[in-house]
């Protein structure tokens, strides 16, 4: 009896003790994890920085001083993802020149992680974005344009997730409504879906279906039409959906010195950020995660 | 404590667990790029060949800017955009008339087109192509005063500084509403066709201008716009593009 009560003894502290040793290494209380998002929009081919006499912009951006700030935040966090919300061609020579070829091989060499298409990114048309497409080596996402009619077909993806120390982090793009706005002989027989059903759609499947912990939107629709605000922006897609934790911008050059919050469709709090243009800025947002503690019923706390 | 109660804190403690991978804290940043941040070597060097070619032909001094020009720095008309309409006519005119015997009655130009502002000081080809990095071509399209009209209203409630060239004189209401529109100095008339000078992306609606058709003939001159700010420079020592009343918004 004794003897029996003792095995039982030490096998629940070997449970336990197992479940601990597993609980340190994923799930421990005292382990918080950070994801560092970072990104750029509307770069436009502003591969070096502005010169000192600019009557604006004067020695700021640059792709080879971007570079080092994302090696040096890489170095403190190597869960980080780098993104781009569109328009990476036309604004510089470089891409009369060299049609974005460029822009896609210093992209890839500073490892960006994922870009969605903007407006100009059709500039030289769609056959013009597929030749460069052997140049980049990160991948595209676009949930509401449709290619399957175009040299494109494949070549984007609704979706892409990623597994940073076990936190999985789902990103789809959205593209703006193209005809009126880029000529149709440049788009061809890309087909625009409206942004919103297929936000809603997109952020269900990456939450409920895929399971991501996080949930990032990465827009080109613009940020936000004060003369029409019924046109759809980044703000009326935080508005109307749920289960998205940040949607970064483009299209409308919007300098926003931090990130917005906005309320979702069931009250969350949802981040909207862009960095303007022309590679001047790099956004970074933060996602801590840690296992055991409250979250309120707004979500996580917001430092901005 | 038994291996039964041993089990069930177990499953808790998991289920605790896995629920718990939710965000608690987010802080965003603006990060700002300039010159104290020290360049990439490896990313400098691999753009170098690239930049001396393209600065062989870019750096050519064309002209000279007295002030800088954005176009934000007027409500329906700046000294930016009416210098392009305005050279977009001069330089267009003479190669359609040449074509056609016609002229062009006025230039419309889209506020988004250009993309960039005009520095104080020298300007160069670099300049011609940040201002006008596409490669849109200058159209000259034949519309019936009804389309006019059309351009009209759509220019009323843009809200935005579109380019018009000096022979177009639009003046709104306080509330937007068309008060006056001539062409040469003369009203708009419905029978007559005008021949208005733009580009090919706006002749296919782009910005929304649908009012390119139906049309009368389009005469494609294959001379791209961020040409024809090219040749103005050249002949031009000192620009001086100004505001003034071709397009306004009365205040009452």
């Amino acid at each position: 009896m004794k003897r029996r009560q003792f095995i039982q003894k030490s096998t629940a502290a070997t449970i336990l003790a197992g479940v601990g040793g597993l609980g340190l290494q994923s799930f421990s209380p005292s382990k918080t994890k950070k994801i560092t998002i970072l990104h750029t929009n509307d770069v436009h081919s502003h591969i070096d920085p502005f010169g000192p006499d600019d009557g604006r912009n004067a020695n700021k951006g640059g792709v080879a001083r971007r570079s080092t700030l994302v090696e040096s935040i890489r170095k403190d966090n190597p869960n980080t993802l780098l993104l781009d919300a569109g328009d990476i061609f036309q604004g510089t020579p470089y891409f009369n020149f060299y049609g974005g070829e460029l822009e896609f091989k210093l992209m890839s060499m500073l490892k960006y992680d994922l870009a969605t298409i903007g407006n100009h990114d059709f500039d030289n048309g769609i056959d013009g974005l597929y030749a460069q497409i052997p140049h980049a080596k990160f991948d595209f996402v676009s949930a509401n344009y449709d290619f399957s009619n175009t040299v494109m077909d494949t070549h984007v993806k609704p979706y892409k997730t990623f597994v940073k120390d076990g936190i999985k982090i789902g990103v789809f793009g959205l593209g703006i409504k193209l005809e009126g706005l880029v000529d149709k002989n440049l788009y061809k027989e890309t087909v625009y879906h409206h942004p919103i059903e297929i936000a809603q759609d997109m952020s269900r499947i990456l939450k409920e279906e895929q399971g991501c912990d996080l949930v990032i939107c990465l827009s080109h629709i613009g940020y936000n039409y004060k003369n029409a605000p019924n046109k759809v922006s980044d703000i009326t897609v935080a508005r109307a959906t749920k289960d998205i934790d940040l949607i970064i911008g483009g299209h409308t050059h919007t300098f926003l010195p931090k990130p917005t919050i906005e309320k979702n469709s069931i009250g969350k709090n949802v981040l909207v950020n862009q960095v303007g243009a022309y590679g001047l800025y790099l956004g970074k947002v933060d996602f801590y995660f840690e296992p055991g503690k409250e979250v309120s019923a707004e979500g996580a706390s917001i430092i901005v | 404590m038994t291996i039964k109660h041993t089990f069930k804190l177990c499953f808790l403690l998991l289920i605790f667990s896995c629920a718990s991978t939710e965000i608690t804290k987010i802080e965003g940043k603006r990060l700002d790029i300039d010159e104290t941040i020290k360049s990439d070597q490896t990313i400098e060097d691999f753009i170098t060949p690239y930049r001396e070619h393209v600065n062989k032909s870019m750096d050519s001094v064309l002209s000279y800017a007295p002030e800088t020009y954005s176009k934000s720095d007027g409500e329906l008309n700046t000294a930016i955009g009416n210098f392009m309409a305005d050279a977009i006519f001069s330089e267009g005119n003479p190669i359609f008339n040449q074509r056609t015997g016609k002229n062009i009655d006025f230039v419309l130009f889209n506020h988004g087109g250009i993309r960039a502002i005009i520095s104080k000081g020298d300007i160069t080809t670099r300049t011609a192509y940040s201002v006008m990095p596409f490669e849109n071509s200058t159209v000259v399209v034949g519309l019936k005063g009804t389309q006019i009209n059309a351009m009209m209203d759509y220019l009323s409630k843009a809200k935005r500084a579109h380019p018009v060239s000096k022979q177009l004189q639009l003046t709104l209401d306080k509330d937007s509403n068309i008060k006056s529109a001539t062409i040469h100095g003369e009203p708009i008339d419905m029978s007559k066709t005008y021949y208005v000078a733009t580009n090919d992306y706006l002749y296919n609606g782009g910005d929304g201008m649908v009012f390119f058709h139906p049309n009368e003939g389009i005469e494609i001159l294959n001379y791209k716009v961020r040409d024809v700010l090219i040749d103005t420079f050249k002949k031009t020592d000192t620009i001086n593009p100004k505001r003034d009343n071709r397009f306004i918004k009365l205040k009452d």
